[in-house]
């Protein structure tokens, strides 16, 4: 009863506030407009350069698709994990865990409701992220003569994972959020970390040997592990063989990050005196 | 409104790293009155406050509800309503969203919203975002948060704070009505007069402990009188025979009088007669209840 209301409340208390919208059309701007280049590019223009004798990385067309339509987690991820962590930093910055912890004062119970209720918004961001990549995407494809893979089973199921995927990152930037409750702090902590630390990480141990073991559990490599496709991914594997998890394996690798930062979170920040 | 509650705080301490800020409180505060519970900046209010509700861990003791602490109440925000500072607002969210995000947390009928924006008076601001509100408007969304459960109990800290003189009219009569409603209201506040003409009962701490709990009278009883004679050793001698507390006045245009307690001036200046001692100053010290809650508190009580 209790979770139930603490999760309605959570829904209130996003959907008053208008970070929800503006972050997500921030990220269908973002995906719509990367998924259209990269179809652009990878089918019209590349059938011009290749004709041409171009030196352009070749990808077989039934890979096309994935690739194109997993542009929407492969590059938005970082949405909902700032948006999970924002909402969750919030609290502290404002010091509405004050009556937020008076309303309900099971303090674990409020924390699960945020997981619940940021990953019901994280697949949302998911499922626009999809329609921002498959709509230019798919289009291209077609203009291009190309197959759409929209027929397949297949990508329908990848386009599942995505949704699935999103939904766990959102959580995770919760978990941070408990976690760094320094709203800059953890902001930061999240923008290096995705855009700068982990590709760096995942390039390193695409060619180092022994690293690639290790390569495949950073967080960014589990969720394209768990979405079966990514981009970043398609250029590694072939040239080094960079190991990459099942996709059950990835998602599992993945919810035990939220868990961890979650359970961290709560042991320390959360239960911490609110003065 | 639920059943009248007595809030009991029992050997309440807390330690941030080696500062004592309480240290072995022990008061209660009774239904149907307005208790003030007053103290210098830094004295500790808040933090005594925030263990009652649950938000900071005692190092040692315990603040209950009638025996239940604050987290094992079934319904919290029905029980007590707490108004802690003007500042816990997502200034993106208006008024009425902000109550809304509670109530549905604690499961209260949402048309409560519209009636505590009502009560405190901001009902025409109430889908402004709170972000432009004046610190007065603040303070009284902070009322309606807590009035928002219909509470039997209200815990308000420093609400008088950034209210104009209307304002401050306003919450004085409010808090005489909550209390005779049969409501527990307690009351912090740095200065004394703030809140004088609206407490029934005073608890007063300073440096984490208590100093005094009580009426307000009580505050006053321990004044003196000042008195002076030609013959001072023969009027001390007779005085500290009668049971009188004597000391050398220190300061003013009575340098050297006399300062007595434990005696009326009726009754000094009877002792003084038996004694067949010529009187040539008698006078009782004006102390007033702000003197006597300064002493109690030191020089950080002044406003």
């Amino acid at each position: 009863m209790n979770i139930v209301a603490a999760v309605r409340a959570e829904f209130s208390k996003i959907l008053t506030v208008r970070l929800w919208w503006v972050l997500l059309i921030v990220l269908a701007g973002y995906v719509a407009f990367t998924a259209g280049i990269l179809a652009l590019a990878f089918g019209g223009l590349g059938d011009q350069l290749g004709a041409g004798g171009g030196d352009v990385p070749q990808i077989p067309d039934a890979a096309l698709p994935p690739i194109i339509y997993s542009i929407a987690s492969s590059v938005g991820y970082v949405f909902p994990v700032l948006f999970g962590t924002l909402a969750t930093t919030a609290e502290f910055r404002h010091q509405t865990l004050t009556p937020t912890f008076l309303a309900t004062p099971r303090r674990g119970v409020v924390l699960a409701a945020k997981f619940v209720t940021l990953a019901v918004f994280g697949g949302l961001y998911g499922i626009v992220a999809l329609v921002a990549s498959v709509g230019p995407g798919a289009s291209i494809l077609a203009a291009t003569g190309r197959d759409t893979g929209l027929g397949d089973s297949d990508t329908w199921l990848l386009l599942a994972r995505v949704v699935l995927v999103m939904a766990i990152w959102a959580i995770i930037g919760v978990g941070l959020g408990a976690l760094i409750p320094s709203q800059v702090a953890a902001i930061v902590i999240v923008l290096a970390f995705t855009q700068f630390v982990e590709p760096i990480l995942r390039l390193v141990s695409s060619f180092v040997d022994w690293a690639a073991g290790i390569g495949q559990y950073l967080p960014g490599a589990a969720g394209d592990a768990l979405v079966g496709s990514s981009i970043f991914s398609s250029f590694s594997a072939p040239s080094a063989g960079a190991a990459m998890l099942e996709w059950w394996q990835g998602g599992l690798v993945l919810l035990a990050y939220a868990i961890a930062a979650g359970a961290i979170g709560y042991l320390t920040s959360w239960r911490r005196d609110v003065t | 409104m639920s059943t009248s509650t007595t809030l009991e705080f029992t050997g309440l301490a807390k330690s941030f790293g080696a500062v004592r800020a309480v240290d072995d409180l022990t008061f209660t505060v009774p239904p149907g009155q307005v208790t003030g519970f007053l103290g210098p900046n830094g004295a500790g209010k808040t933090t005594t406050l925030r263990m009652l509700l649950g938000l900071v861990r005692p190092t040692a003791g315990t603040a209950t509800f009638g025996g239940t602490a604050y987290h094992a109440l079934p319904h919290p925000l029905e029980t007590v309503g707490t108004a802690l500072e003007a500042s816990s607002f997502h200034p993106g969210r208006s008024a009425r969203n902000h109550l809304r995000g509670y109530a549905i947390a604690a499961g209260i009928p949402l048309r409560r919203v519209d009636d505590v924006l009502a009560q405190v008076g901001i009902a025409d601001f109430a889908d402004r975002r709170v972000g432009g509100y004046s610190l007065g408007m603040r303070q009284r969304l902070g009322l309606a948060f807590a009035l928002l459960g219909d509470p039997g109990v209200l815990v308000l800290d420093e609400p008088v704070n950034g209210l104009d003189p209307e304002g401050i009219r306003w919450i004085r009569s409010f808090l005489k009505q909550l209390a005779g409603e049969g409501r527990t209201v307690l009351v912090s506040s740095h200065l004394l007069s703030e809140v004088q003409q609206s407490v029934d009962r005073v608890v007063i701490i300073s440096h984490g402990r208590l100093v005094y709990e009580g009426d307000l009278a009580g505050l006053e009883s321990g004044q003196r009188v000042i008195v002076d004679a030609p013959d001072r050793a023969a009027l001390d001698s007779a005085l500290r025979a009668a049971g009188a507390t004597v000391e050398t006045a220190p300061t003013g245009s009575a340098t050297g009088a006399l300062a007595v307690t434990g005696l009326s001036a009726e009754r000094i200046g009877s002792v003084a007669l038996a004694a067949g001692v010529a009187l040539s100053l008698l006078a009782v010290e004006q102390t007033g209840i702000e003197k006597a809650f300064l002493e109690l508190v030191g020089e950080e009580g002044r406003p």
